[in-house]
């Protein structure tokens, strides 16, 4: 590389992991719709089975065009890799997968994604794997749920859907101080508005269905290693972490931290929860998440630039009541925002809107731009009422924790005129007044 | 595998089989603020094809036990003293950059005992700018992302090492800043100083040329920001060096771990008549 520095954010979303195709001169990325690939000889063959050569054998394990994703993520992210996965869900259970088994338990925030709550509240408990859910917050309570069998922490940059901004250096210390590491699902703030491992996470995971593909047009994860943990130290100290520290009979009985020190969590994670669970991402869907990821910074600037100007509004709205935006100095974690999002806090956030729920009906039934669905980080603007969809399961008390009422509305601002997304959302707000009148 | 040498724990991986002193042994020297682990297709290749494989952690680095030693030649008597350790009588020797630099001298030590020589990414003098040292000196976080942006020549090396999916600049960065944190937390002080520092000073390549007596192969870089090919000419001259030059830069497993490998194969193979254990002898 010319000069001393890093290249920067752009250049990388650009460039990492990807050069003009050596065979055709193509420019752009191919898509490699190729389940395998040819060995040039039988050792040749042997060689990539046993990592002694790198190399691609099948598209479950890798395929060219996820290997340009998984290298500009984690480029992106300041990692040391990355793999794609078939969903957000399939990376946190890649994750959780490759570090915790049967007897194992995770310290979570209760602030989360109503289907990571689901996999932790309801799932893992089918195989061994507890989950203590605490304010994201509260460190004493952090501190106070870790446990001898504790494998993982784990929160959301923002939690999903009241924004609690993960204070991510105090919560890592803390998990580094008990040899643990910290898991930290970065989907609502993109590697533009933070760098988790650049505040002490250890692990990223994205559903890269949101803003890093950023058109609502597929459905792909990605988990990233900062390569900063170290897994013997921590086994040394408390006997977790054999998964990589001990010799693997499911593969050539490696023993992953010797085969590359800041590489072994990907290494069977890979090997291992990829090769065997399979949740892979196809090579198209890498396509369509690395077109998102070329313009990620100027889409994220217009989010956020969107999203202001429609906080400013509703702020100001006798139908609307709190807001939870952490730009605003009403939210708890306005200070902390500050600090660790000073580019801006996403275009995801909610409100609790005035009246009942005959008017929270009205209201959504009388958008004409924002979409009603289930997803975020869509070019688009969209709207839920999350106590009816995403977070139906939880009661009133887990609701309550994760800070939703029956009147929240979750919006995600996307990328229209904002002019068009305020008087919508006036329109609206006019119709469940009247509603709530009648 | 754990070894004692000179009354310290040393640490040389194996390539993934269990290390055989009967076999011809090839022994992995990796380079200024690195470990084994930059070395790992190379040593699980060789390991898989007849020879056995002793992938070094050099003291202060990984996990052998430092301090770190003040120069390429006390690290040459330090394998030297680790193959004894071993049962080693002869080997081949493949080192990278620093590493390529304590090849070279064990190479000169062990004499008619080394097999064959291998250097990679190598230059002499192996000069380092002032304004780095500095940088590792006072800077070293700043060095380490110095170092590691003029290691490499593209964002996209394919594939990648150890498989798709790594990121060679964050891979690179990460292994230093552990290894920079892991000494000084030790309490030895600061190994990225340390390691460039010795590159630096080190002045012996062409004493120690004239007294290796093996075939020796250069694999260099032809981007190579750090140790330029032409910087291996005359050092090449003496040693009468085969060379194998690779469209990549320093960081030449990283870029091109297939070619690397490949260089190795057709240099190493087949191996040649087993080495006798000093037991045996």
């Amino acid at each position: 590389m010319a000069g001393s520095s890093d290249p920067g954010f752009d250049t990388l979303a650009l460039h990492a992991g990807a050069a003009p195709d050596p065979a055709t001169g193509a420019r752009a990325v191919p898509i490699h719709l190729s389940t395998s690939f040819v060995f040039d000889s039988t050792d040749h063959a042997a060689a990539l089975f046993n990592l002694e050569r790198s190399g691609h054998v099948y598209s479950r394990i890798s395929n060219p065009t996820n290997a340009v994703l998984e290298e500009r993520t984690a480029a992106l992210e300041g990692g040391v890799g990355a793999i794609a996965t078939a969903s957000g869900q399939a990376a946190l259970h890649l994750a959780i997968a490759t570090l915790a088994g049967s007897g194992s338990h995770i310290v979570s925030s209760s602030a989360l994604y109503g289907g990571s709550h689901n996999l932790l509240s309801y799932t893992l408990p089918r195989f061994g794997i507890e989950t203590t859910f605490v304010p994201p917050n509260d460190i004493d309570a952090w501190r106070a749920a870790i446990r001898p069998d504790t494998k993982l922490l784990f929160g959301e940059t923002l939690g999903n859907p009241g924004l609690d901004v993960l204070d991510i250096p105090t919560v890592s210390a803390l998990a580094h101080e008990n040899g643990l590491p910290l898991l930290v699902d970065s989907t609502f703030t993109t590697p533009y508005l933070m760098r988790p491992f650049e505040h002490g996470a250890d692990l990223v995971y994205h559903s890269a269905t949101k803003f890093l593909s950023g058109h609502g047009t597929v459905i792909g994860g990605v988990l990233v290693d900062s390569g900063m943990f170290d897994w013997e130290a921590a086994h040394a100290k408390s006997g977790r972490y054999a998964e990589l520290t001990q010799p693997y009979a499911g593969f050539h009985d490696m023993v992953f931290t010797e085969e590359n020190t800041v590489g072994a969590f990907l290494l069977r994670a890979r090997r291992e929860g990829l090769r065997d669970f399979g949740a892979c991402m196809s090579p198209q869907t890498a396509w369509l998440i690395l077109q998102g990821i070329e313009t990620l910074s100027l889409r994220m600037q217009r989010h956020v630039g969107n999203t202001r100007k429609v906080v400013e509004f509703l702020s100001k709205h006798a139908m609307v009541g709190d807001i939870a935006y952490p730009e605003l100095e009403s939210h708890a974690g306005h200070a902390l925002a500050k600090r660790l999002l000073p580019r801006g806090c996403g275009s995801v956030f909610s409100f609790n809107l005035k009246g009942d729920r005959q008017g929270g009906r009205a209201f959504i039934e009388a958008l004409r731009i924002f979409s009603h669905l289930a997803n975020v980080g869509d070019c688009r603007s969209l709207v839920i009422h999350p106590a009816s969809t995403t977070h139906f399961r939880m009661d009133d008390a887990a609701l309550a924790q994760a800070g939703i009422t029956q009147g929240t509305i979750r919006l995600s601002i996307g990328l229209e005129e904002p002019e068009d997304l305020i008087d919508d959302l006036g329109r609206a707000l006019k119709a469940a007044a009247k509603a709530g009148l009648q | 595998m754990r070894l004692t040498v000179d009354g310290r724990e040393a640490y040389a991986y194996t390539g993934g089989k269990t290390f055989d002193p009967a076999l011809p042994c090839v022994v992995f020297i990796h380079g200024a603020m690195h470990d084994q682990s930059v070395l790992s297709l190379e040593s699980r290749y060789f390991a898989h094809h007849g020879y056995g494989v002793l992938a070094l952690n050099l003291p202060g680095h990984g996990r052998s036990a430092g301090p770190a030693l003040p120069s390429a030649e006390a690290l040459a008597d330090w394998v030297v003293a680790l193959l004894a350790a071993a049962g080693v009588e002869r080997c081949a020797l493949v080192g990278h950059s620093m590493g390529s630099l304590i090849a070279l001298e064990t190479a000169a030590r062990l004499g008619d005992r080394a097999t064959r020589l291998v250097m990679v990414g190598t230059a002499f003098p192996m000069k380092v700018s002032a304004a780095l040292l500095d940088a590792g000196l006072n800077q070293p976080l700043r060095a380490i992302d110095i170092c590691n942006v003029l290691s490499h020549s593209t964002l996209a090396p394919k594939p990648s090492n150890p498989g798709p999916g790594t990121w060679p600049f964050g891979a690179n960065r990460a292994l230093m800043r552990r290894l920079q944190s892991g000494y000084g937390a030790a309490g030895h002080g600061n190994l990225f100083h340390h390691d460039f520092s010795l590159c630096d000073r080190y002045c012996g390549a062409m004493e120690a040329a004239e007294r290796v007596r093996c075939p020796v192969l250069f694999i260099l870089g032809d981007k190579d920001a750090m140790t330029p090919p032409k910087g291996a000419q005359a050092l090449g001259q003496v040693l009468r060096a085969e060379l194998v030059r690779l469209p990549v830069g320093h960081a030449l497993m990283s870029e091109a771990p297939n070619g690397v490998v490949e260089a190795l194969r057709r240099f190493l193979l087949p191996p040649p008549a087993a080495g006798v254990p000093l037991a045996a002898a």
